[in-house]
């Protein structure tokens, strides 16, 4: 009985929570059939945020699949003073709004400080434009790479690398041809997680990019700003596409997710 | 514990705790070599352009800008911090934003473990899929969170179940975005558990309560604590998904991510930076906590 | 000389792990590092491979300082104790690894890989992935590996290490006939004495980050430097305050020169050898009794009659090697 009883609460939870939610956004979308929802995600506003994101989202995940692979074969291959003190400034990015992300951005790197005036005088505009949101996109995604690869890399560990060196591979060798391809299911997991948070970080995007249509909208600024314009019907529809990305990747992660105990 | 928090689910959005660098590489005991990039014996030129490299990298993108939120949050002086924090709409928006976040972690601690309970020991057409959604919240952006939950509890909800520009409202939301970390902390753990010390209890005489008061919570209550906390740190931050569905009213809904986001748009930096340091420190004496938690697992298990 | 260790120190932290260690290994020989682990001797190997640097000290390798040169430019072939196998690649894959990174035309990697993994006996399983291999073809296949780049030095890390007993024995021998036949000069480190004394045509006994004592075989058993390299190598036993080997101990009925007194305890027979166990009185001790024990063939033990309670005299035999026990 008790575990029948608890079933129900925790069905009930999760519909009210979650499946209702979710079912019904798929409904209001497509309540009126296809037409509409294609019609509202081929606005030349829609297709240009579709374009901004994902420009911005490819560039923080290249230079953040970069940094993840290079943080994190030193935090498990190398030692150096300050490595504690690295790890922890990896995972600093998760316990930080992406509001005050966005603020300490724009601190640095807007037009009225020292940085940003230095990099404005020389006709590179960080904040309102595309690298700060990419810089933004970056500083949320941080630590997903690194955290996906540093445990498969501890698992590894480092006897096949130096069994290719006694073979006469070099550091690049080596890692081309033996570490990369042990951390290459962990790898592309890390970039899918990363790509799906690019992909809808809203908060941090918002504060930097100025949120100027056309320009620096992104999908997710699209569908606040179209919900806000009484636009419904887009904003369902972008959301939905997000939605659809969302639910594709956490189908990718599925699969890429290192198995226990392999 | 250890083994806990290495096979905790890294998931969509967030990764939950991680096994740090600091444990034993590969756990066989060999200890740290520069090879990889570095190259042989010969690495530890190779470590040093990596590390300069990592540091530059990190100072750039995380480092000098939080520090120069705490700079500018600071730059009033305690008094001015104090006053910029305290005034009635900043205080209003951190005093809801922590009762509420309060509210999630204590919820989550109880919803999640059942969560976690029925996920693993139950079994019923659909778990399966079950499981899966139980990461879509990470998946999903936050503002498309915030719409999804504004279309089944806003003023025309189907249900008739009005929720918009309400607290609760916001807590629902919150509730949304922190749905995975509670289930997917103490989901691995209750997976591991060992069955035979429920049935040795079972055979010296213990009922079901019992077992699971005495055995089982007490193996679950690092991983419990740990998803809680996780959970509060996130609510503290959310931002996105509280957007649409609070209506943003000074004084009632409006939570102190948005209230920071308010003071950009005016131009306040000096106070949204006050009230950024106030999050921030906050975040981290939670995520400070944590750590210590998982030290003292790691220490028990 | 193909490997001149001249004077190696090396430390983690605080432990020292090599002290002062100067080793030669001959051009073409099969030479044992034997020790306890924890002696060093991996170490050591690891030292001549480049895989780690000496704080202090001198690698040659055939005659050049090869000191402060990385691992991928030693000519060196090191088999791992675990393997490691690429997992991601064919066990001819493998073999090619060190080929392809030379950069040489396909057509003589496959002659090349094809001749070893014959050599090895793995023509048959060319295709497979290391996961589908047992321990001892995983070993061979990294054996295979390391030789294919044509090696100064092979140097092979506790070879037989993670091995069962049965596949152990059975690579020993084949090992032996495999340096036989290819004449690489070859370094391994074991913990079994009694694999080094099979295998090895030198060995160098190592403990405590210091060589103990150096040479073949033979040598090394019969003239043990000190009473460490004695246990070590074989079993010993204590009469008159030196340490001999128990089959280097007489037993007879009547007192003689140089005998003591001892009284049987126990007779075991164990097949072809028998094996007494006695309590031996040290003169000028009275009272002073201490357990030793004899390893005789059956027919010797018969002779004497030797039961239980029976009261002897026991000496070590003319030519025995001893040492003072402490």
């Amino acid at each position: 009985m008790a575990k029948h009883g608890m079933r129900v609460i925790v069905l009930t939870y999760l519909l009210f929570l979650l499946i209702l939610p979710i079912g019904l956004i798929g409904w209001r979308t497509f309540g009126d059939g296809p037409g509409p929802f294609i019609d509202a995600l081929t606005t030349h506003s829609a297709l240009h945020a579709f374009q901004v994101t994902l420009v911005v989202a490819g560039w923080a995940v290249v230079l953040n699949t970069l940094f993840g692979v290079l943080a994190a074969l030193l935090l498990v291959r190398h030692d150096f003073p300050g490595k504690r003190l690295l790890s922890a400034l990896i995972d600093l990015p998760l316990a930080v709004s992406p509001v005050v992300v966005g603020l300490a951005l724009i601190l640095v790197y807007g037009a009225f400080s020292p940085a940003g005036g230095w990099l404005e005088g020389r006709g590179i505009q960080i904040i309102f434009s595309t690298p700060g949101m990419v810089l933004a996109t970056v500083f949320v995604c941080l630590p997903l790479v690194v955290r996906s690869i540093v445990p498969v890399l501890e698992e590894m560990g480092d006897e096949q690398e130096q069994a290719a060196q006694t073979l006469g591979a070099g550091g690049w060798q080596t890692f081309r041809r033996i570490t990369l391809p042990g951390i290459r299911a962990a790898l592309g997991y890390g970039i899918v997680l990363s790509l799906a948070r690019a992909l809808g970080e809203y908060g941090a995007v918002a504060v930097v990019s100025g949120r100027t249509v056309d320009q620096t909208q992104t999908l997710t600024l699209f569908v606040e700003e179209r919900f806000e314009n009484f636009d419904v019907q887009a904003s369902y529809a972008a959301a939905l596409a997000l939605a659809v990305i969302a639910v594709a990747s956490l189908l990718a992660t599925k699969l890429l997710r290192p198995k226990d105990g392999s | 514990m250890s083994e806990t928090t290495k096979s905790t689910t890294a998931t969509l959005d967030e990764k939950v705790a991680t096994a740090g660098p600091d444990s034993p590489p590969g756990g066989k005991g060999r200890s740290v070599r520069p090879v990889g990039l570095g190259g042989g014996a010969g690495g530890a030129g190779g470590t040093a352009i990596g590390v300069g490299i990592a540091t530059i990298f990190l100072s750039a993108v995380v480092l000098i800008p939080l520090a120069a939120v705490i700079w500018k949050g600071a730059s009033q002086g305690p008094g001015g911090f104090w006053d910029a924090i305290t005034t009635p709409d900043a205080w209003a928006a951190l005093k809801l934003t922590v009762i509420a976040s309060l509210v999630v972690a204590l919820v989550n601690l109880v919803m999640g473990t059942l969560i976690a309970w029925v996920l693993v020991r139950d079994s019923f057409p659909g778990k399966g899929l079950l499981d899966l959604l139980i990461d879509l919240p990470f998946a999903l952006p936050t503002i498309v969170a915030g719409l999804v939950l504004l279309t089944l509890y806003g003023t025309d909800s189907p249900l008739g179940v009005s929720l918009a520009y309400t607290r609760t409202g916001v807590v629902v939301a919150l509730l949304f975005v922190t749905l995975p970390f509670v289930v997917r902390t103490v989901q691995p753990v209750l997976l591991e558990l060992d069955k035979d010390m429920e049935q040795a209890a079972a055979s010296l005489g213990a009922g079901n309560w019992t077992i699971f008061r005495r055995i089982i919570l007490p193996n679950l209550v690092p991983a419990m604590l740990a998803g809680t906390a996780l959970a509060f740190t996130r609510a503290v931050a959310e931002f996105g998904s509280t957007v649409l569905i609070s209506g943003n009213v000074p004084f009632k809904t409006q939570v102190a991510a948005v209230h920071i986001f308010g003071q950009i748009e005016s131009d306040n930096t000096a106070a949204a930076a006050a009230t950024s340091t106030a999050l921030l420190v906050l975040s981290l004496l939670v995520l400070l906590t944590i750590d210590l938690m998982r030290r003292w697992g790691a220490r028990r298990g | 000389m193909a490997i001149e260790i001249r004077d190696v120190n090396k430390s983690f932290g605080e432990a020292a792990v090599l002290r002062d260690v100067s080793v030669d290994v001959a051009s073409g020989s099969l030479t044992a590092l034997l020790g306890p682990s924890g002696g060093g001797k991996s170490t050591l190997l690891r030292v001549i491979a480049g895989l780690e640097r000496p704080d202090s000290g001198q690698v040659l390798i055939s005659g050049k300082d090869a000191t402060r040169l990385p691992p991928q430019r030693r000519g060196v072939g090191f088999v791992f104790q675990h393997y490691a196998a690429f997992k991601h690649m064919t066990v001819f894959e493998n073999v090619a690894f060190g080929l392809k990174i030379r950069k040489r035309p396909k057509p003589e990697i496959k002659k090349r890989v094809e001749e070893l993994l014959e050599l090895v006996h793995l023509d048959q399983f060319a295709a497979r992935y290391p996961a589908q291999l047992s321990g001892g073809q995983r070993q061979r296949m990294a054996l295979a590996r390391a030789l294919a780049v044509n090696p100064e030095v092979l140097l092979l890390d506790e070879p037989f290490g993670a091995l069962d007993a049965q596949v152990r024995k059975e690579l020993r021998t084949w090992l032996r006939r495999l340096h036989d036949e290819v004449h690489v000069t070859t370094v391994f480190v074991t913990h079994d004495q009694e694999e080094a004394i099979e295998v090895a045509d030198t060995i160098v006994v190592l403990a405590d980050g210091v060589v103990q004592q150096a040479g073949a075989p033979g040598d090394i058993y019969d003239n043990p430097a000190s009473p460490f390299v004695m246990r070590f190598l074989g079993p010993v036993t204590e009469i008159g305050g030196r340490l001999l080997r128990p089959h280097d101990v007489v037993i007879s009925t009547e007192p003689g020169p140089g005998t003591r007194p001892a009284v049987i305890t126990r007779v075991v027979r164990l097949g072809f050898e028998t094996r007494v166990e006695f309590q031996v009185r040290e003169p000028g001790e009275p009272g002073e009794e201490h357990p030793a024990w004899a390893q005789m063939t059956r027919e010797s033990a018969g002779r004497l009659s030797a039961e239980a309670g029976t009261e002897v005299h026991v000496r070590p035999s003319v030519q025995a090697a001893t040492v003072p026990a402490s």
